[in-house]
């Protein structure tokens, strides 16, 4: 155990946990890594290319080597950074990415192998032999690359989302976010306070400063206990913001129950979409390394993660307490740790300061002008090597803190592409002038980290940020504080001829970036992708201000010249379960229920997806085995006596207004206009590029009253078409619209036997083939004062009927209907035999109507009135809709009994069978039981001149090919007697 | 993205449609000289600024109108929103 | 230099020193035969076979960045030639044929792996549809497979089978679809291009077109002028900026189109899976993350970045469709500015200014593309014929009435 003195975690409460199975114990307030590394466990994991073992690196979010797989069975969870994974009892965590124990990883031959696994030298071989890549080299490189491993089992927890508004959305509850939340929740503002940790403080909770001359905890705590009582504050602690996105809208994910062994009866995390006014960036700063040789063992880490190890979680980083540790610094900043450590107790051999002129704060040794050329120690540091003017010499250590200087954590800022720029004296990059409009960025976030500093600089930012939306918010009285040295001197990476760590996680070296600048892979883009570097899940935190100051010595110009990088969301990893929140089974998009749903459910019917609707299928019947019987049934049912089909789902929409009929002739290619009232027409849309678009039925109700239905796919599409029209293009028209698809249920009642069914049901209605002939339409009430409306049209090529009525009467009709036809033969149908119905009547459906044809390809050219514009009009006369030659065609097979195949497409018979000698395809097919045959529509090259033609429908996707005879689409009373009489 | 509608203050995007270019509006005249060049360059070619851009969105899930929205196509910011029909029958007064 | 597992040997074993650089950064000349702006996969690749396969000796590439930095390197890498319509099946049948070949040609391992795309299918009206394409595929000599329920449920195990709002009945595979590795394809072809005497140019802006009489003579960039016989104009999402400075107005509106990664997993899913109806098809990269997108975002952009609602609808396709990688973390996004047409298909022809030849309009679907982008473009600028299977990709198709519109959803880019 390396437990130092003090800290914030609570002794009283022992936790329980293991990780590679190995039982250990920790407290309340740790971290997993700082309970493994209290327990002295430095080897945590390994890297992704070489395998080398790799212990903690930081204490934050930006951690690049300890990762874990976190939980067991269905919540394990890969790649869980040990550094904010809180403790529980009964954690179990496991190492990854390597075969065979974690200290004696198989794979570490990789490391043996390094010099053959330079940058890029994947896109160099296993080329030869050509097959061998997918076969070989590839199986074995995606086996030993990944990281972590998913259970393969679906997550058994429960996700929410939520929307908050606010008018000052802070980010980070340190020194700065403090403050500004304060100033903000002070003024009376809404506020919203984020924190990706579970405590609020920040850096403070790492540091040993003092404010107002006490522990900075109790400032917090007051600060804390303040915000608390503001109604207008909200304080969200384990939330992550992870985006900004357009007009002020941040993501943001609370993790409302990782910190527990199961969330129970919690969400496990909710993702927010928090609209703020405005918002202060105050995220801090994210400490970087030097590199220098074998940099990467286990015991070397930031220097300021081991003060906050120190600091915060009383643990010191070495494996046994008579272990030293040195730190190793280009400025003030390491030696804080240096005191630090000494202050809790820790032994420390000494700060080795790269300046020749090194400051001393206390009772250590200082190696001034001196660097860190060497370590030892196979799965934990042991030694490093000390050089100093020219001469070097071993020292044993447990444990080597680094401190490279600190970037400020500009990632938000520049989440909307805009640029950080370089602050030659901070020796960083701050946030630009061009980030997200309303963030105002503060304290370590733009390089402003001194204890006194950021919480003037957070004060003040909520104080403009305010002012920005009319809120006045008045000074407050900050406590007293100090901002600590922080000189440092440029100092980028030891030079040396052994390889030095860069990215850790990746493997990305000094020499593998001046590799890439040998091979002219210079621009900072390039050298991150030819490298890997910053490509890692810490998504280069640590790495890539480093790289682009090793790259900037190579090519001999600055380093803001030689490139910067930019953020984009998210900050850090955010689970898939969390985006995708909740609805991932069968709610996972809305589910449409027509009115008679519920009675076709009792009837044991089956039911199909039609875009969102869910329709009956098919109503299978006792004893039948098959659905082909069903639907022949069904079928025959309609032909011979009458059926019953819920076609509530076609779109409808009411159009009103003296222009009505104008309306309606400017957006049907048929006339509309001259239609009578009390007549219903077939219509005929185009789309503007002049192509067929949709079709239906247009019933004139009154003079200045249409009801026009539409496809139940296109309903919301022609909708829209039909507003934009009537308001962007003709908003002189006096016309109004209104989709009225739910609020009728309409029920097609179909078959000889129709018009006496629906004479039992109307009241006082004269049905006659005289008073209500064909394409007659008419507003009545039926089941004594019942509102309806009926209309004569048929899609089955029978006589039929719609009716319709309030939605909520629609299982109601549907119950009397039967009830009152069962001595008819009352049957009800389903899509399936609907589709037959229309493809024995030669109808169009979507599988004809599918965007991509003509209303002359259909059969349906002289519906485009020449007489008047209407939408596509104009450009359905170009050359290349003129000249199309193909038509809709019935086929049937020359083997009565043989299926053609919807998807096959015609040949001359005898003729080769390529893309050129093509001719068609089939559409739609169905078993005719009327026909008893199969039969089927396609569209073939001229094919109204090629009826009695057999041709060959190819299906080689199926290996089945048949002969098939060119015939009329309209199988069945082409006459159309039947629907007349 | 936030809307800000001009009948009903900021509303998310998510319940609006976008189609396009506002130029949409100005339908050819069908019957004039050249009607089906006019067309092809309505329906077809587009400026597609990289800038202020003026668009058309329908308050879809809302209430149901066409709006212009003014926005800057390379930073999203919204420079303005008019009620089509109102833009229109100005236009034509 | 010849790249090769030799000499990878060699260089380890000598410490790396005989490496050079990729490509060379040569200052711009006074003139070229032919000019390529956009140093793009599509602009590389052209410049790679006007030098290879049509003897173009002086040609340049000039690129406002860094070569790759456009949609190139954003996207998510599948190649596939799974198309319906016969203006554009052997289109990408011809890219897929110079994919498979793509790493000996080049002598550059593009990491071109045909581990299969699976379609999924959902209705019976989509079976039908499918078995259309799928015939259309196998005729052009794709190769396809229809796959029943059964057959996709042995393959992708993890799939949602029990409990999904759009059950899976089937899907139609391509299986010598599959991936490569983006970057790759723009260093292969760049470092084949400038072998071959190619100058690729950085940090090049084109500012304008000289153009006298109807004729191209050359581009201001922000490095000077440059002479050029030919300029080809191949800078996708930009190309209404870019064609605007010759004056012209494009069937095309420039779109953002989101692409996401995970954080890295072992092996999880072995090829593309695409998943209609929900928006969302995914792969896993060789080094183990994740690699999914959806829908573009649906208005104007040039921004090169999305926003959160389509992220969190691709992830919900994702989660409804393979719930079982909800414990994994997204860890990186993009959006790519696409150039949406009007019928969803692309253009490779002349312009009305002579001299001046246009490659765009890719859509979301450039990146499968390149090869054949490059090759029928080079094709172009050197025999000023289009290559016979990109003779439909005019401009004069729209007004002629001779769409390629895939989806039949008419001249709305975004629903393309």
């Amino acid at each position: 155990m390396t437990r130092l003195a003090g800290g914030l975690i609570d002794r009283s409460l022992p936790l329980n946990f293991t990780f590679d199975g190995k039982a250990y114990t920790g407290f309340q307030g740790d971290t997993l890594a700082s309970a493994l590394l209290a327990n002295g466990v430095q080897l945590m994991g390994r890297s992704f290319k070489y395998h080398r073992p790799r212990g903690v690196v930081a204490a934050g979010s930006e951690e690049p080597n300890a990762l874990v797989e976190l939980r067991s069975g269905a919540r394990q969870e890969p790649n869980t950074r040990a550094t904010v994974a809180e403790l529980f009892d009964g954690l179990a965590a496991r190492s990854q990415n390597h075969i065979g124990p974690l200290d004696r990883d198989f794979l570490a031959v990789n490391d043996l192998l390094s010099p053959f696994f330079a940058a890029g030298f994947y896109y160099k071989t296993f080329m030869w032999p050509k097959a061998f890549w997918e076969k070989l080299y590839e199986p074995a490189i995606r086996k030993a690359a990944g990281l972590g491993s998913l259970s393969m089992l679906p997550d058994p927890d429960a996700y929410d989302k939520g929307f908050l508004h606010c008018d000052l959305l802070v980010v980070g509850g340190g020194a700065a976010g403090l403050a500004a939340a304060l100033t903000a929740g002070r003024a009376g503002a809404e506020v919203i306070l984020a924190d990706e940790d579970f405590a609020l403080g920040g850096r403070l909770l790492a540091e040993s400063d003092l404010l107002d001359e006490t522990e900075a905890s109790v400032w917090i705590a007051t600060v804390r206990a303040e915000l608390d009582s503001l109604p207008n504050v909200r304080i969200m602690t384990r939330t992550t913001v992870f985006g900004v996105y357009d007009h002020g809208i941040y993501g943001a994910v609370e993790r409302v129950a990782d910190h527990l062994p199961t969330p129970g009866d919690k969400v496990r995390q909710t993702l927010w979409r928090i609209t703020a006014k405005r918002a202060v960036l105050a995220a801090g700063a994210t400490e970087r390394h030097i590199p220098f040789a074998d940099n990467d063992r286990p015991g070397v880490m930031l220097a300021g993660a081991m003060r906050a190890y120190a600091n915060r979680w009383a643990v010191s980083p070495v494996k046994r307490e008579a272990d030293a540790i040195a730190i190793f610094t280009n400025g003030d900043d390491g030696h804080r740790t240096a005191m630090d450590l000494i202050a809790k107790g820790a032994k420390v051999l000494g700060v080795i300061d790269v300046r020749q002129t090194a400051p001393r704060f206390g009772d250590y040794e200082v190696f001034a002008g001196a660097t860190v050329t060497g370590t030892k120690g196979r799965l934990g540091l042991n030694a490093i090597e000390i050089t100093r003017n020219g001469r070097s010499e071993w020292h044993p250590v447990g444990a080597l803190g680094v401190a490279g200087g600190w970037n400020p954590n500009v990632h938000l800022a520049s989440h909307h592409r805009g640029r950080p720029v370089w602050n030659a004296d901070l020796l960083s990059f701050v946030p630009g002038a061009d980030g997200p409009k309303g963030l105002i960025p503060a304290g370590a976030a733009v390089g402003k980290g001194g204890t006194e500093e950021a919480l003037a600089d957070g004060m003040n930012a909520a104080i403009t940020a305010l002012a920005g939306i009319g809120i006045v918010a008045a000074g407050i009285a900050l406590p007293k504080a100090a901002n600590a040295a922080a000189e440092q001197v440029a100092f980028w990476h030891v030079p040396g001829k052994k390889r030095a760590w860069v990215d850790f996680q990746n493997d990305v070296t000094v020499k593998d970036i001046a590799l890439a600048h040998k091979e002219n892979m210079r621009p900072v883009e390039h050298l991150k992708r030819w490298t890997t570097l910053g490509m890692a899940t810490d998504q280069g935190k640590t790495s890539n201000i480093s790289a682009l100051a090793v790259m900037a010595e190579l090519t001999g110009k600055s380093i803001p010249e030689t490139g910067t990088t930019i953020f984009r969301p998210p900050y850090t990893g955010v689970s898939l379960s969390v985006l995708g929140g909740g609805d991932t089974g069968t709610t996972f998009r809305p589910r449409r229920l027509t009115p008679t749903h519920h009675w076709a459910e009792a009837q044991g019917a089956e039911f199909v997806e039609v875009g969102q609707w869910m329709r009956a299928q098919y109503f299978p019947q006792a004893g039948e085995t098959h659905w082909r019987q069903t639907v022949d049934r069904e079928v025959l049912a309609v032909r011979s006596g009458v059926g019953l089909c819920d076609v509530t789902t076609l779109g409808k929409v009411d159009v009103q207004g003296r222009d009505a009929g104008e309306f309606l002739n400017r957006l049907y290619a048929n006339m509309m206009g001259t239609l009578k009232v009390g007549m219903v027409r077939y219509g005929l849309m185009l789309r503007e590029d002049g192509h067929a678009y949709d079709d239906g039925t247009c019933a004139r109700m009154a003079q200045d009253h249409y009801v026009v239905t539409t496809t139940t796919a296109n309903a919301g599409l022609v909708y829209r078409q039909m507003e934009f029209f009537h308001q962007c293009v003709w908003p002189e028209l006096d016309v109004q619209l209104i989709s009225t698809t739910d609020a009728w249920a309409q029920i097609a009642v179909a078959g000889p036997n129709a018009r006496e069914l629906l004479s039992r049901v109307v009241d006082d209605f004269d049905l006659s083939n005289e008073a209500f002939p064909f394409m007659a339409c008419a507003e009545l009430t039926i089941c004594q004062g019942l509102r309806a409306r009926l209309f004569r049209i048929s899609f089955s090529g029978e006589l039929a009927y719609e009716i319709a009525v309030p939605a909520r009467y629609g299982q109601a009709l549907i119950e009397r209907l039967m009830q009152k036809g069962a001595d008819l033969g009352v049957t009800p149908y389903g899509t399936e035999a609907l589709g037959v119905l229309r493809i024995e009547k030669g109808h169009a459906a979507g599988s004809e109507l599918n965007g991509q044809t003509t209303a002359q390809m259909l059969g349906l050219g002289r519906m485009v009135s020449p007489k008047k514009d209407s939408i596509g009009a104009v450009m359905s006369r170009r050359e290349g809709l003129a000249a199309d030659r193909r038509r809709l065609v019935g086929l049937k097979p020359l083997d009565a009994g043989t299926q053609i195949m919807a998807g096959s497409h015609l040949f001359t018979a005898g003729a080769a069978q390529t893309m050129e000698t093509d001719q068609g395809w089939v559409t739609s097919s169905c078993y005719s039981p009327h026909l008893q045959s199969y039969i089927a529509l396609g569209f073939l090259e001229a094919g109204d001149a090629r009826m009695g033609e057999v041709l060959v429908a190819a299906n080689p996707l199926e290996g089945q090919e048949m002969k098939v005879e060119v015939v009329s689409p309209h199988f069945v009373d082409p006459e159309g007697g039947r629907l007349r009489d | 993205m936030l809307i800000p509608h001009p009948l009903l203050g900021l509303r998310d995007s998510q319940e609006f449609t976008y189609l396009g270019d506002a130029a949409l509006m100005q339908r050819p005249d069908p019957a004039a000289d050249g009607a089906e060049a006019a067309f092809c360059d309505y329906v077809f070619l587009r400026d597609n600024p990289a800038g202020v851009h003026r668009e058309l969105w329908f308050h879809e899930q809302g209430d149901r109108s066409w709006l212009v929205v003014t926005r800057d196509t390379t930073t999203h910011e919204i420079l303005g929103a008019e009620l089509a029909s109102n833009l229109k029958l100005g236009a034509a007064q | 230099m010849k790249f090769s597992g030799f000499k990878v040997v060699k260089e380890a074993l000598t410490g790396h020193k005989g490496w050079a650089p990729l490509w060379r950064n040569p200052a711009p000349k006074a003139e070229y035969d032919i000019v390529i702006v956009g140093g793009g996969g599509h602009g590389l690749a052209t410049a790679f076979y006007l030098a290879k396969t049509f003897g173009e000796l002086k040609v340049a590439v000039v690129e406002k960045g860094w070569i790759g930095s456009g949609n190139a390197g954003r996207n998510t890498t599948i190649i596939r030639s799974n198309y319906l319509l016969p203006g554009n099946q052997p289109f990408y049948e011809l890219s897929m044929k110079l994919w498979e070949n793509l790493e000996q040609e080049t002598n550059f391992n593009s990491m071109v792996s045909q581990r299969g795309i699976i379609n999924l299918i959902h209705t019976d009206g989509q079976r039908d549809a499918y078995r259309r394409r799928g015939n259309a595929m196998m005729i052009s000599g794709a190769g396809a497979r229809l796959l029943s329920r059964d057959e996709v449920k042995q393959m992708l195990p993890f799939l949602n089978f029990d409990n999904a709002r759009f059950p899976i009945k089937g899907g139609l595979m391509q299986p010598r679809a599959g991936t490569a590795r983006h970057d790759g394809v723009v260093w292969g072809y760049a470092r084949g291009a400038d072998a071959r005497g190619v100058d690729i140019i950085q940090n090049c802006e084109v500012t304008g077109f000289r153009i006298e009489n109807g004729k191209v003579l050359g581009v201001e960039t922000s490095r000077g002028f440059i002479g050029a016989k030919k300029v080809g104009v191949s800078v996708a999402g930009s190309s209404g900026r870019v064609m605007a400075k010759a004056g012209m107005r494009l069937p095309i509106e420039s779109h953002v189109l989101q692409a996401f990664v995970s954080e890295g997993l072992k092996p999880t899913i072995p090829g593309v899976i695409t998943f209609g109806a929900g928006h969302f098809y995914v792969s896993q990269s060789d080094k183990g993350g994740l690699v999914f997108g959806g829908d573009i975002d649906g208005y104007n952009s040039y921004a090169q970045r999305g926003n959160l609602p389509v992220v969190e609808d691709v992830v919900e396709g994702g989660m409804a469709l393979m719930p079982m990688i909800g414990r994994a973390r997204l860890l990186r996004g993009w959006g790519g500015l696409v150039d949406m047409s009007m019928d969803g298909s692309p253009i490779i022809d002349k312009t009305g200014i002579e001299g001046l030849y246009f490659n765009g309009a890719w859509n979301y679907g450039g990146f499968k593309a390149t090869p054949a982008a490059g090759y029928c473009f080079a094709h172009l600028l050197a025999t000023d014929h289009p290559h016979e299977v990109a003779t439909a990709f005019r401009f004069d198709r729209f007004e002629r009435g001779y769409v390629i519109d895939e989806k039949g959803v008419g001249a709305q880019p975004n629903l393309h």
